[in-house]
């Protein structure tokens, strides 16, 4: 190794509380590099850190706001998880939450009049079977003609931020308010009130109908990958994809299931934005969130558990939240994505941690390596 | 359609194809050392802000800036890579989730667009930007004129990138130790190649060659800074390897057709036309994948030149 005396070994066992310890070590890691990086560039570390934290979980509405802004990368973050559990590097939840949108904002204008409840059960179906459809393309590809998935999945984002312009700048579509003003800017017909999801008041709390919903779908996925044979099949494909395919398990197959559902449960992010928060196609605010790149942080901060992915959202949302508001000249937006790629990389190298024991050899004086061709 | 329009998208194509040869060329090189950097996207995102910074900032003339930003650019194109390579060389970290790290760390919303407003640097013109060079005063000929000869610096100084990363990685000692380090780390480690050398150095030379992609954009092509200024030319540079096979001279080609579909929407836009400007441009994704499938499905079938142990970290140990 590039350390003297210092020896890399696999762990045969791996320790329960390192799968905690590491994760926290890694934010505490994470914010030493961005005090560098802040100080660096002439702000001051604990001044930022503090109205961070005020901003995020402290001040009036705050934590409100956080729920608010952790709802979707719950979502986005689920999806990541259930197929980077499998290796699947699905990149495309940005796009599949697109059409997520799509799907349950087109349900809600269809069956405007209708009651809530109904409403709600629409859009998050609306909402699941775009996103599925949208997510089946790079999987159907993968499956069936080998073609890497990542840069597939990545590709159609773009796309589909094309898609959600079309619609609303560019065509007179069902989804474009066509009345006079709309005409002049465009923008995406307004739901009607019955398409408002619920929000959950818990004393002062409120808390969306989304994020519970989050929650919900995070116990689903934890009991399809722990106590469900195709849960267990996906995760030795994952694996071992020799293996998998001497045990006579169909690869291809739940290649697409897995990469439906990361799809759909990211669809179900978008149908959750558009009645939970924005209700209205709201193009150019959804391109401006990339609450799917983000959702890929938190699925690694959560080492792909579905419980810890709501718990890690609501760390990120709150960070998100925080940069929102403080967005200034002295708080640039692009330093809470800084943050976030760096908590990644902390966690990515503290995952060497509980995969490998570090051992420090007894100092040794280095000993000139013997002169002439060694065998 | 007059020849003029052909004209001008082969013009355009070469243009706008040198960022993604410049991106293509470096993760061949960080490829065929066996590390697979998805980072591409954001190193050349940084590469632009940064180049883009030093023109507005260093004083001097025209000649000494222009070729400093450019440097500037592959020096932090270069360092960004470098956290690549300790994460995944070092650590051992899986190297598809630390490269998308490195694209979300230096990104649109990240490190790139942090840099951009803390300088306050969008919505400025730059103050000097790279301008067609009248080769040989050849730029007159009819057709091959413009096309060949009435581009930038950028794009003559990548022709020779090709030639030197061709002959580099096909006829040079060094360059056969980088193949032999990413088909079998083992074989090369018993030969006595230090892979975690060859490895690192290769991975940050990607890094200044994809930063240099990126000064393409904030200093010829669209000289001016926004956030996501690149626009997934570092995605369709990665799948351009992959088109390209490994090969250097590939990669000309590749990056000159995709430079073709990323051209055509302004062109069209600037000529008049007013079909559905989504379709255009949704055109070099769309196409990214369609020959990605025609690859990995087709001939790729054998993953043709694709290093054998791409991707993979090399534990002597676990030979």
């Amino acid at each position: 190794m590039i350390l003297g005396g210092l020896r890399i070994e696999k762990r045969l066992q791996q320790r329960r509380w390192l799968m905690v310890a590491v994760p926290l070590g890694s934010l505490v890691v994470a914010f030493a590099a961005i005090a560098v990086i802040l100080a660096a560039t002439g702000h001051s570390p604990p001044t930022t850190y503090r109205r961070l934290f005020d901003a995020a979980y402290l001040a009036d509405g705050a934590l409100a706001n956080s729920f608010i802004a952790a709802t979707p990368l719950a979502f986005t973050g689920l999806a990541a998880a259930v197929a980077f559990r499998m290796k699947l590097f699905n990149i495309g939840a940005e796009g599949q939450l697109y059409f997520g949108a799509i799907g349950a904002s087109g349900m809600a204008i269809l069956l405007a009049g209708q009651s809530t409840p109904v409403l709600i059960v629409a859009m998050v179906i609306g909402g699941a079977v775009l996103g599925a459809a949208w997510g089946a393309i790079p999987g159907l590809l993968r499956a069936f003609l080998r073609t890497n998935e990542i840069i597939t999945s990545l590709m159609l984002n773009y796309v589909a931020a094309l898609v959600l312009n079309y619609l609303i700048f560019d065509s007179l579509s069902y989804w474009r308010d066509t009345s006079a003003t709309g005409l002049v800017f465009p923008q995406g017909k307004l739901l009607a009130d019955a398409a408002t999801w619920p929000v959950l008041t818990i004393g002062s709390l409120a808390i969306p109908f989304g994020f519970v919903l989050a929650i919900a779908v995070a116990a689903l996925i934890w009991v399809l990958y722990s106590r469900t044979r195709f849960g267990f099949e996906a995760q030795v494909i994952g694996d071992s994809p020799r293996a998998a395919r001497y045990a006579g398990m169909r690869t291809r197959r739940k290649i697409v299931a897995i990469m439906c559902l990361s799809g759909a449960v990211a669809g179900i992010g978008g149908a959750s934005q558009m009645g939970d928060f924005r209700h209205v196609l709201d193009a150019r605010g959804l391109q401006q969130a990339n609450y799917g790149y983000t959702g890929i942080v938190v699925a690694a901060l959560a080492r792909y558990n579905p419980f810890a992915v709501v718990f890690a959202a609501f760390l990120l949302g709150g960070l998100q939240n925080a940069g929102y508001t403080l967005q200034s000249a002295d708080f640039p937006s692009g330093l809470v994505g800084v943050m976030q790629g760096m908590i990644l990389f902390a966690m990515l190298g503290g995952e060497l941690l509980v995969q490998f024991r570090i051992t420090f050899a007894r100092p040794t004086r280095s000993v000139p390596a013997p002169a002439g061709p060694s065998q | 359609m007059n020849t003029s329009i052909v004209v001008v998208v082969l013009a355009s194509a070469v243009a706008y194809g040198t960022p993604l040869l410049y991106a293509a060329l470096g993760e061949l090189l960080a490829e065929r050392s066996g590390v697979l950097n998805l980072g591409v996207e954001g190193m050349m995102l940084v590469g632009a802000v940064t180049g883009f910074l030093a023109v507005q900032r260093i004083g001097g003339p025209k000649g000494v800036v222009l070729p400093a930003a450019v440097a500037v650019a592959a020096l932090v194109g270069a360092a960004a890579a470098l956290i690549l390579a300790f994460l995944v060389v070092t650590l051992r970290a899986n190297q598809i989730v630390s490269g998308l790290a490195l694209t979300i760390l230096c990104g649109a919303a990240g490190l790139s667009s942090y840099i951009g407003n803390d300088f306050d640097l969008p919505d400025n013109p730059a103050r000097y930007s790279f301008g067609p060079v009248n080769a040989f005063g050849l730029e007159d000929l009819p057709v091959l004129g413009p096309v060949i000869f009435g581009q930038t610096w950028l794009v003559y100084a990548s022709w020779v990138c090709v030639l030197v990363v061709g002959y580099y990685l096909s006829r040079t000692r060094p360059g056969l130790n980088v193949r032999a380090v990413g088909e079998s780390p083992s074989a090369a480690d018993a030969m006595g190649i230090s892979v975690t050398k060859y490895r690192y150095l290769h991975t940050i030379a990607g890094g200044a060659f994809a930063g240099v992609g990126g000064a393409c954009f904030s200093l010829a092509l669209t000289p001016q800074w926004q956030d996501g200024l690149t626009g997934g030319a570092g995605w369709i540079a990665i799948a351009l390897v992959i088109f390209a096979f490994w090969r250097a001279d590939l990669c000309l080609v590749g990056a000159y057709v995709f430079g073709a579909f990323s051209a055509l929407p302004l062109i069209l836009q600037a000529k008049g036309y007013t079909i559905t400007p989504q379709l255009f441009q949704a055109l070099p994704y769309i196409m990214t994948i369609v020959v990605l499938v025609i690859v990995s499905s087709g001939i790729g079938k054998r993953r043709l030149g694709a290093p054998a142990s791409l991707g993979i970290p090399y534990v002597r140990e676990e030979r």
